[in-house]
């Protein structure tokens, strides 16, 4: 079986949003990039197809030259070779278009990518690539067992969960219970090592036009303060929350 | 042409998101000039949809569509929206059509907007805001294509009542075995219980709590309030609350009326999941955690006093307000 794991470069959880040039860019200055943690569920889950089933495992990225630790990082966990589309991520359908023919030219049976990244969060990647590819798609999959050309899955729904059985070729939409927080993996120095002499292939983007494009950005209205309430008198809470903010 | 909105049922009846996207698509219909039409499965009660401005309602029942398929009901949207001419698609932002999203822009070569929060800033050329970095940002989005997709984010536009005369087609899909690649075996969803996905209300418990042991008193709150429970993230990863319940930036996005954070500190990956609910409402003895700065009520306390104490006080509200 042959995995491509598609990674979104994006900042940090804990990192503080803010934008620059008259608010039309986002301001990397002082930002820690990492793993889009959607994707980093899914290349975790690949992992363990990797070890127990012998599979291959690829990376993609569509980024320019300062998204390739984010790549090192990705095959010090152990992914075999990454590949980097050199352009600019404009929008989700730019992205899934060059992504999609990464997967045609590598033959790949099954693709994980993100339900979506943490920073445009526009979920769209996988079901665009899987209907450009004509493959099965399961979206915000928290399980994922695979059998020959026969995949298992199970999806979060609202309010519950699904099983489904489909076939691969197979895009999956991943995030947490793909595989637990605690089975994420810390690159070590042995794989760190390695990872620099792992293949990594840059190749050009095809002709694409974005169908979106962010023309100016902003951050929420600054906050009031709050407003504290004795916790002796509790009822004046219900009070407020009736008579002030009116939501019970 | 024409504004077409998809407007999602579970059990025969429609959700309250499928409302806000009927009253976004309608807005969006007034300002271009187009009527608007309804695509629904399996509903009940399609008039309802008419006090929305909904003027046609396009309705499918049939068998091989009782369940949820993405690519099956994209499939049948796409053809639906290409014989009427759609100009515009509208969604909700539930997970089904979240699901659909990206299919659907792949089908008809359309421009996608999710999370959208407002109503367009401008008609020509379509510029929409929304919402980008997890709830931390909102980004103005030009949609260069013909054919255009919005995503409506829950609880953002709100219900807006229109009440319009309005007809029922009763149509059916051309759908073969052959569609069913990926089949749906087993559907497990909780009942009784309001779901974070519609809840207007949340209580979420934090470490502070202690132990999944308790939890009775967030339950308790939860459901006198008619509300859904959430946890933080610490707390699923503990294994003291299921996955599903994990709201944040990796976990669950929370855009409800009121979310009250009991012994939450406020991380910024926390409150960035929840920073698009209206009030929020924090508990905590630690006076300079962090969420007393993002939240709009606060007491400092100890959860294990104050909790019991407005279970009491909102019974007691709720029996005079009855």
């Amino acid at each position: 079986m042959k995995i491509l794991v598609c990674i979104s470069n994006v900042p940090d959880t804990t990192s503080k949003i803010n934008f620059t040039d008259n608010d039309t860019k986002f301001d990397t200055n002082g930002v820690q990039f990492v793993i889009n943690p959607n994707d980093e569920f899914g290349l975790t889950r690949a992992m363990w197809f990797k070890e127990k089933q012998g599979a291959v495992v690829h990376v993609a990225t569509v980024g320019e030259i300062q998204v390739e630790p984010t790549m090192r990082k990705a095959l010090a966990i152990g992914a075999d070779e990454a590949i980097r589309v050199n352009a600019q991520p404009i929008d989700g359908f730019f992205v899934a278009s060059q992504l999609a023919e990464v997967v045609r030219q590598g033959g790949y049976d099954l693709v994980i990518a993100g339900r979506e990244s943490i920073d445009y969060n526009g979920g769209m990647v996988p079901g665009i690539m899987a209907e450009l590819l004509d493959m099965s798609f399961v979206n915000t999959c928290i399980g994922l067992e695979i059998e020959g050309d026969r995949a298992k899955a199970i999806r979060e729904i609202d309010g519950g969960k699904e099983s489904i059985e489909t076939s691969l070729p197979l895009v999956i939409g991943g995030q947490k219970g793909l595989v637990d927080e605690s089975d994420l993996r810390i690159p070590n120095m042995r794989g760190i090592m390695m990872a620099r002499q792992k293949k990594l292939t840059v190749i050009e983007p095809s002709n694409v036009s974005p169908a979106t494009q962010d023309t100016k950005f902003e951050k929420p209205a600054p906050k009031g303060d709050v407003k504290l309430v004795d916790a002796n008198n509790v009822e004046e809470l219900v009070s407020l929350l009736h008579r002030e903010a009116k939501v019970i | 042409m024409s504004v077409l909105v998809y407007t999602e049922t579970l059990n025969g009846k429609f959700k309250k998101n499928a409302f806000e996207a009927a009253s976004y698509a309608f807005d969006l219909a007034q300002k271009i000039g187009q009527p608007l039409v309804a695509i629904a499965f399996n509903a009940e009660n399609c008039d309802a949809l008419f006090n929305y401005g909904v003027s046609k309602v396009l309705h499918i029942k049939q068998e091989n569509l009782a369940t949820f398929n993405a690519k099956v009901y994209a499939k049948v949207i796409s053809e639906i929206a290409l014989s009427q001419s759609t100009s515009t698609l509208i969604l909700s932002a539930t997970t089904d059509a979240k699901y659909m999203g990206g299919i659907l822009a792949a089908k008809l070569k359309a421009g996608f907007a999710p999370n959208v929060v407002a109503a367009p800033l401008s008609i020509e050329p379509l510029v929409v805001k929304r919402m980008t970095f997890s709830n931390k940002g909102f980004a103005h989005t030009r949609i260069n294509t013909d054919f255009r997709i919005i995503g409506v984010s829950n609880n953002s536009f709100g219900l807006v009542e229109n009440n319009v005369e309005g007809t029922v087609e009763e149509i059916s899909a051309d759908i073969s075995d052959s569609d069913f690649n990926t089949r749906s075996v087993n559907v497990e969803r909780v009942t009784g219980k309001v779901t974070i996905a519609d809840a207007d209300i949340v209580v979420s418990g934090g470490r502070g709590l202690k132990g999944p042991e308790n939890w009775g008193m967030v339950e308790e709150l939860a459901e006198v309030l008619g509300a859904a429970t959430a946890c933080s993230k610490p707390v699923s990863d503990m294994g003291w609350r299921s996955h599903s319940e994990h709201v944040g930036q990796t976990g669950k996005p929370v855009a409800c009326n009121l979310y009250i954070a009991i012994g939450i500190s406020g991380a910024i990956q926390h409150l960035a999941g929840i920073n698009a609910s209206k009030v929020k409402v924090v508990i905590n003895t630690d006076p300079e955690a962090p969420f007393f700065k993002a939240a709009d009520y606060g007491i400092v306390g100890d959860a294990f006093e104050v909790v019991p104490e407005l279970i009491e006080k909102l019974k007691e509200f709720k029996a005079q307000n009855a």
